[in-house]
């Protein structure tokens, strides 16, 4: 008897000696997304370093990540329709599903339960328990009379576990609401031409879909249904001929910041500002390309802005207090994400061609560090558990 | 070896050539930036598959005046001022044979 007790101490310590993170917590962890081997690098904000890599995670181009709201497991969402879940303190792929053919990206659910991707093939949404990863509930994106099913972009988590999400294909914005996920209940909203990507506003309230088919955001008020998804910041083009898009921009992630939201104009080179109170056009900003991503630091303080190619070697740096552009950094070639620390003191940049992720300090626009990295895309940090919208 | 059928491949297609580190530029933009859209493995994304298969009974022809003038009304750009004729024609034609991988 006694000797089983020492033997199965001995396995637990084998046990533990694999934990190659060890005994920590996960507040200043993250990932890195190495999209053309197949892998992810767990990355430690405050030590500014490499913990581990966790490969065999298929095809990551143009994926995105969310993490369990105990900060230990990040779930990445594949193009391939792979969604992996990520144990970063074993630093090991915890479980593995092919959800589907052809996927864009997730969510996860205010009570942390379900994992929701979007789908382009077949195009809708899957659910599923953020445990096991079975599937909880399947909504086609049909539209049509014909059956037709559309691609799904921009979902974001609201409260009350319901997902908004908008149909490329189908012009529409939909909330599906999971709270008895054997029985989903989907409401749909006509908003315009081709929406490209969505967002939540951080207190969850307001979903905005921009649209790639027309000048204008759709916007739906999530308090008051009822009134439908507006068009906002129409014709900010005012009948100009747009530039060829080179790059879809995208809208996940907080692009708000004090009173104002901050958003891409597509195929200009500006940004534009709406001021929250009444979704009106308030400023055009100048800036070096075609936005991507316009993400405000976590104090709303300052938003970064990088851009399509073949622009996408610039970085420009907004003060929201003057409107202006007060920065404009070079951090290398093929600048495709950008994350901020949990508070906002640095932010990480994934230069693609480059191979490497640098650490820019937010105040002193210093670099003050550079991680080597194959072919790096997105880089997402644990503290998105607690956001809504992340 | 393989740089010999590469050469007669592509001297079958149309005698369109274009130089190697033209090539392997051509490749990393098609992987990575037309990968976009279309996925880095050119398996379809926000724009359809790019596969042999996917491909096969489209006109070539067609195809680079889709590279090059875009696809009005949809998300497809127009790549004229970033890609010559001739490196529109070289990507067609490696898409229809399929095409190669980066480094490789
Ligand atoms: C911003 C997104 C985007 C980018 C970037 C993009 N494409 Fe496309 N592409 C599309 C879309 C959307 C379509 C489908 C158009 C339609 O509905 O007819 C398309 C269609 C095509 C087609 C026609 C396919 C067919 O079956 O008829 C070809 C060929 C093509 N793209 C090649 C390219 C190449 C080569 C590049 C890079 C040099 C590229 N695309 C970059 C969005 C994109």
């Amino acid at each position: 008897m006694r000797w089983i007790a020492v033997l199965f101490g001995v396995l637990l310590a084998g046990c533990s000696a694999q934990a190659p993170l060890g005994l920590r917590g996960t507040g200043d962890l993250g990932i890195v997304i190495e999209r053309a081997s197949g892998r992810v690098a767990i990355v430690d904000t405050s030590a500014r370093s490499v913990l581990a890599r966790v490969e065999g995670l298929g095809d990551l181009s143009h994926a995105s990540a969310v993490f369990s709201r105990d900060g230990r497991y990040a779930y990445v969402f594949g193009r391939d329709g792979g969604l992996t879940k990520v144990d970063l303190l074993l630093a090991r792929i915890d479980r593995r599903v092919i959800q589907a053919g052809n996927s864009i990206g997730g969510a996860i659910s205010q009570d942390g339960r379900l994992v929701v991707a979007q789908n382009y093939e077949p195009g809708g949404i899957k659910a599923f328990d953020a445990a096991t990863l079975e599937l909880a509930a399947d909504v086609p994106a049909a539209y049509g009379d014909a059956g037709k099913r559309s691609k799904v972009v921009g979902l974001a988590d609201l409260p009350g576990n319901r997902f908004a999400y908008a149909l490329f294909d189908a012009g529409e914005i939909r909330v599906t609401d999971l709270s008895d996920p054997a029985r989903p209940k989907t409401a749909t909203y006509p908003a315009g031409t081709q929406p490209y990507d969505g967002l939540v506003t951080p207190d969850g309230r307001h979903f905005l879909a921009g649209l790639f088919g027309e000048d204008g955001v759709a916007m739906l008020d999530t308090w008051q249904p009822e009134l439908g998804a507006r068009k906002i910041l129409a014709d900010y083009g005012r009948g100009q001929e747009k530039l060829p898009v080179f790059k879809m921009p995208h809208l996940r992630g907080w692009a708000v910041a004090g009173r104002k939201a901050y958003l891409p104009a597509i195929g200009r080179h500006e940004v534009l500002v709406a001021d929250t109170a009444d979704w009106r056009l308030t400023r055009r900003i100048p800036v070096k390309g075609q936005p991507v991503f316009v993400m405000a630091r976590p104090d709303g303080r300052q938003v970064w802005v990088n851009f399509a190619f073949p622009d996408n070697g610039w970085v420009q740096v907004i003060d929201t207090q003057t409107g202006e552009v007060v920065q404009t950094l070079q951090p290398g070639r093929a600048v495709l994400h950008m994350e901020f620390t949990p508070r906002g003191e640095a932010v990480w940049i994934s230069a693609r061609d480059d191979n490497a992720v640098v650490i820019y300090d937010t105040t002193s626009f210093a670099r003050v560090a550079t991680l080597p990295a194959d072919s790096p895309s997105g880089i997402f940090f644990t503290t998105r558990a607690a956001r809504t919208g992340f | 070896m393989k740089s010999v059928l590469f050469l007669s491949l592509a001297l079958a297609a149309g005698g369109v050539l274009a130089s190697g580190d033209r090539e392997r530029e051509l490749v990393r933009l098609v992987r990575q930036d037309c990968g976009s859209c279309h996925g880095m493995l050119l398996t379809g994304g926000l724009g359809q598959p790019l596969t042999p298969e996917a491909l096969r009974d489209k006109p070539a022809e067609n195809l680079v005046a889709t590279v090059l003038y875009g696809r009005p009304g949809t998300a497809m750009p127009p790549w004229k001022s970033i890609l010559t004729e001739r490196d529109a024609q070289w990507i067609v034609e490696r898409l229809l044979s399929g095409f190669p991988k980066e480094g490789g």
